[in-house]
């Protein structure tokens, strides 16, 4: 057996360790050690997006990152995305909307949307479009899926 | 007796409170969240990992498996190999079942399955799959379906004799079946045509594409009793078709299906699941097997690539009058393909007296294919549509007017038999002549396709269970799986019948233990048929209700009535009595005779044919032969929208589905026949930025044999889509595409033939 690497991180606020061998992505740990299995793996290349967490600000997809690499990090995945009993305004609005249809694509699609209006909090349907380029939905054609992000966007305009 | 079947209650008039709105689903919330469990997502203690061995060759004789070595390496806690899987004849449904499983003689293509292992962790599984030494002797493969027909090809089955050909030659053959299906005289009808329109298409293999691979956990105890958890299309069917493979008696498996991260067909047949049990037969402890994304492509369904030669021909005045198809399907390494829908399905929805069809299934070394939404049929619907508008071009009619002027109406008998009920195709048409997108006109530089398309809709053998708690909320139990939101329709049915708001019903999908049988989640057959088992439910449970109060008022049954959730005295005659709740009635029935509860099983008839027409704007770069849709707009008929957003949804991915197979999706094989673009990257789906909003209109034109009028929805979306897409690229560069993908490179091709003026 490989040697295993011990890791401290912080997701979603909240400090865990583990012990890793070299070649666990972040996405492996996240579902399998963690037992955070709200991040998905739909094809373990970067291809679908569905395993979309954010690394110190930063979007990413987990299995393109090393568990080792995440030492120290701070790590947001779908699983701290409502606060308490208050869900976010885009998790609201995938409801709603219809947004979310099988369910496998929405956690990944939800960070990276919330990725998007973080820093663009007024984006255009195109903006949106390819933004959500990386993230895969085979179900909803993905016009739910802009509607739910751009309805969002606009109830957190305050508009 | 007469039963829902006969006398559904369907009344146009019926002011409805819950039917036709858009609440938010009950399972919405673990889906925003990361809650919702799907194949992948259960973990057990002690569970091993389970890894699967491939064959890399696309036909070979498997010699020998040596798997010593790997069960020797610490960790690995048990190896499975064909040896593991008991005998069933070559050729038998689930002899070809369990050898697309697991390999036996030979290896049928690139990622058949030859072996297994479960470790404690997956860096060992993957070490000790390297550890297995696997003797093959290879032999010559064939990919095309056209190639393996003929009589040099490679073999892949000894037992194959072509049926439905008279006095074939008893010698194997790639040709499972030849299918006729024909009526009327064709060559009467072409007598009669001003102008005949005949031509060859072909189009690619697409996966189904589901972002979730198949993913699921077996356990096994001592005696022999299994338990299996994975994201199926059809838990009562995967535990029958187990139950044939690995004779283990039925009450001994427990299949409980997961949530489905998307299946469109691809998860009605099972990949790693009996393996899994396998494994957990033989190390005693809980297995998962996850696939990754390049197993999925290698090993699981595609759809059926098709090659075929469609002939129609029409009056000046544009009457149909004959449709003539020669049609080969390409099923994989096995047979099963459903093959025969597309004969039935292509040229039904025009009123044609006189149509001949000749159909084949053809194996080669590829993935065995499995269903994908409207099984084989958009694949020919490709071809007839291109076929319709061409005649309509020539006899100079709106394409729109020549398909409302042949369209089927009720009483039309088709080619397979059934006589159709009252049908929303004309409606449909008339709907996408008068909407928005077909009155504008073409923006310039863009062509503009139109496309229709059928689908039979399906019933089936359907188990459900309503059970209602001492509070007065509803549970509801149904044996289908969920693909597409079928649960919050289900439960806003029951909530109308029991006049009840929807909050106060959750509907739950059973494991196959805990409810009868119940045929796969397959053909749009899922809000219909288990809506209907669940609304019968809950009128026993309502004639149930009834009696109750009865007996809480000392009245004689038929003085009760059930309005608006509450029973009140029939008439005055029966007494002053106070209208009792549902939750006041079941609040009592420890008073009374017990739970209350409604329950019904019964083979669903009735489906009602849809109907669906798409519009299509596009645009071709002249340069790159790259193709933009512009603007799309998606007409169908759903009888009646349970729930308005999920149909429109069913609508949209529908079309891109379509979108994607029209434009991108292929699989690619090397000379060496292996699949050279078995990931995401490779085998480009559309996403969010190749697309722009689908526009829908949902006509209703009521099944009246439903309660509430509907007709299934999921299959009628991709139907027209390739063909509609390629009348629109026709239209703009002046040469409509015959072959699928419509890729930049064929139609750089065709807009240079256009050019030569050829």
């Amino acid at each position: 057996m490989s040697r295993k690497y011990h890791v401290a991180t912080t997701v979603n606020g909240d400090e865990y360790e583990y012990l890793c061998e070299p070649q666990q992505t972040l996405l492996d740990i996240l579902r399998d050690e963690l037992m955070l299995t709200g991040t998905k793996e739909g094809c373990g290349t970067g291809d679908c997006g569905a395993c979309t967490v954010m690394v110190d600000g930063t979007m990413i997809c987990s299995c393109l990152m090393l568990a080792v690499e995440a030492g120290g990090k701070q790590i947001e995945t779908i699983e701290g995305m409502a606060k308490g009993e208050e869900l976010h305004p885009l998790q609201r609005s995938f409801l709603e909307l219809n947004g979310s249809q099988c369910g496998i694509c929405t956690p990944g699609i939800l960070i990276a949307a919330k990725a998007l209006i973080d820093r663009n909090p007024d984006p255009t349907e195109t903006e949106v479009r390819y933004w959500l380029a990386g993230n895969l939905c085979r179900c909803t054609g993905y016009d739910k899926i802009i509607r739910s992000v751009l309805a969002a966007a606009k109830e957190m305009r305050g508009a | 007796m007469s039963t829902i079947l006969d006398r559904s209650g369907f009344n146009p008039d019926k002011k409805l409170k819950i039917v036709g709105t858009s609440p938010i689903k009950h399972d919405g919330i673990d889906k925003v969240t990361g809650r919702a469990k799907f194949g992948a997502d259960l973990f057990l203690p002690g569970m091993l990992v389970g890894k699967i061995l491939r064959s890399p060759h696309p036909h070979a004789i498997i010699k020998s498996i040596d798997k010593s070595a790997a069960e020797a390496l610490p960790g690995v806690k048990a190896v499975v190999t064909r040896a593991d899987f008991p005998e069933l004849p070559k050729g038998s449904v689930a002899g070809d079942m369990s050898r697309n499983a697991m390999a036996r003689e030979k290896a049928l293509y690139d990622g058949h399955p030859v072996a297994a292992v479960a470790a404690t962790s997956e860096s060992i599984a993957k070490q000790a799959l390297k550890l297995i030494k696997v003797d093959y002797e290879v032999l010559p493969h064939v990919i095309d379906p056209v190639a393996a027909m003929q009589p040099d090809a490679p073999i892949l089955h000894d037992h194959i004799r072509t049926k439905g050909v008279k006095d074939a030659a008893d010698k194997p053959t790639n040709v499972v079946e030849r299918l006729e299906l024909k009526m009327g005289d064709v060559d009467v009808g072409f007598a009669q045509a001003d102008v005949i329109v005949e031509h060859e298409y072909d189009t690619k293999p697409m996966h189904q594409g589901y972002i979730e691979p198949q993913g699921c956990v077996a356990t096994c105890t001592e005696d022999g009793q299994v338990e299996l958890w994975c994201c199926t299309q059809g838990p009562w069917v995967f535990r029958d078709r187990l139950t044939e493979i690995l004779k283990i008696e039925s009450s001994k498996i427990r299949v409980t299906q997961s949530e489905l991260g998307g299946g469109f067909g691809g998860k009605t047949g099972f990949y790693p699941e009996p393996i899994a049990i396998l494994l957990a037969r033989k190390s005693k402890r809980p297995v998962k097997i996850a696939l990754t994304r390049g197993e999925v492509f290698r090993a699981t369904g595609p759809v059926s690539g098709t090659k075929s030669r469609i002939k129609m021909g029409v009056t000046r005045d544009g009457k149909f009058t004959a449709a003539d198809a020669e049609l080969v399907f390409q099923t994989g390494a096995f047979t099963g393909s459903m093959f025969f829908n597309a004969p039935q399905a292509m040229f039904t929805r025009y009123d044609l007296k006189n149509v001949k069809t000749v159909s084949y299934e053809v194996v080669s070394n590829r993935p065995k294919v499995n269903s994908f939404r409207a099984p084989c049929v958009p694949q020919v619907v490709f071809g007839v549509e291109g076929v319709v508008n061409e005649l309509a071009q020539k006899i100079g009619m709106d394409p729109l007017e020549l398909r409302i002027k042949n369209a089927a109406t009720e009483g039309y008998k088709t080619i397979y038999g059934e006589t159709f009920g009252p049908i929303g195709f004309v409606e449909t048409l008339m709907a996408a002549k008068n909407c928005d997108h077909y009155k504008s006109p073409v923006p310039q530089g863009q062509g503009r396709g139109v496309a229709a398309g059928f689908w039979f809709n399906r019933g089936g053998e359907t188990t459900g269970t309503l059970n209602i708690a001492a509070d007065g909320s509803v549970s509801i139990i149904v044996g289908t799986s969920d693909v597409a939101g079928s649960r919050i329709s289900i439960s806003m049915m029951a909530a109308e019948e029991l006049g009840l708001p929807v909050d106060k019903v959750r509907a739950t999908m059973a494991d196959t233990q805990s409810l009868g049988w119940n045929r796969i989640t397959a053909g749009s057959r899922t809000t219909y048929s288990s809506g209907m088992v669940i609304i019968d439910s809950a009128r026993k449970a309502i004639t149930e209700l009834c009696r109750r109060a009865a007996l809480i008022w000392g009245v004689p049954e038929e003085g009760v009535t059930f309005e608006d959730g509450h029973c009140r005295p029939a008439s005055t005659n029966v007494g002053d009595f106070p209208p009792l709740s549902i939750a006041e009635i079941a609040g009592k029935t420890t008073l009374t005779l017990g739970a209350i509860a409604g329950h019904s099983e019964m083979n669903v008839t009735g489906a009602g044919p849809g109907f669906g027409v798409h519009i299509v704007d596009v645009e071709v770069d002249q340069e790159l032969g790259r193709v933009d849709i512009k603007r799309y707009t998606v007409v169908e008929d759903a009888g009646k929208a349970i729930h308005r957003l999920q149909v429109e949804g069913q609508y949209q991915g529908g079309a891109v589905q379509g979108i994607g197979w029209a434009l991108n999706e292929e699989y690619i094989y090397g000379e060496d026949g292996r699949l050279q673009n078995p990931s995401f990257l490779d085998y480009r789906m559309p996403v969010a930025s190749d697309v722009p909003m689908i526009d829908t209109e949902i006509v209703e034109v009521p099944n009246p044999r439903h309660p509430y009028g509907l007709r299934g929805v999921g299959e009628v979306p991709v139907t027209p889509t390739m063909a509609a897409i390629a009348n629109a690229i026709g239209a703009v560069i002046g040469m409509r595409p015959r072959s699928l993908p419509m890729s930049p490179p064929k139609i750089l091709k065709l807009i240079e033939e256009a050019r030569a003026g050829r």
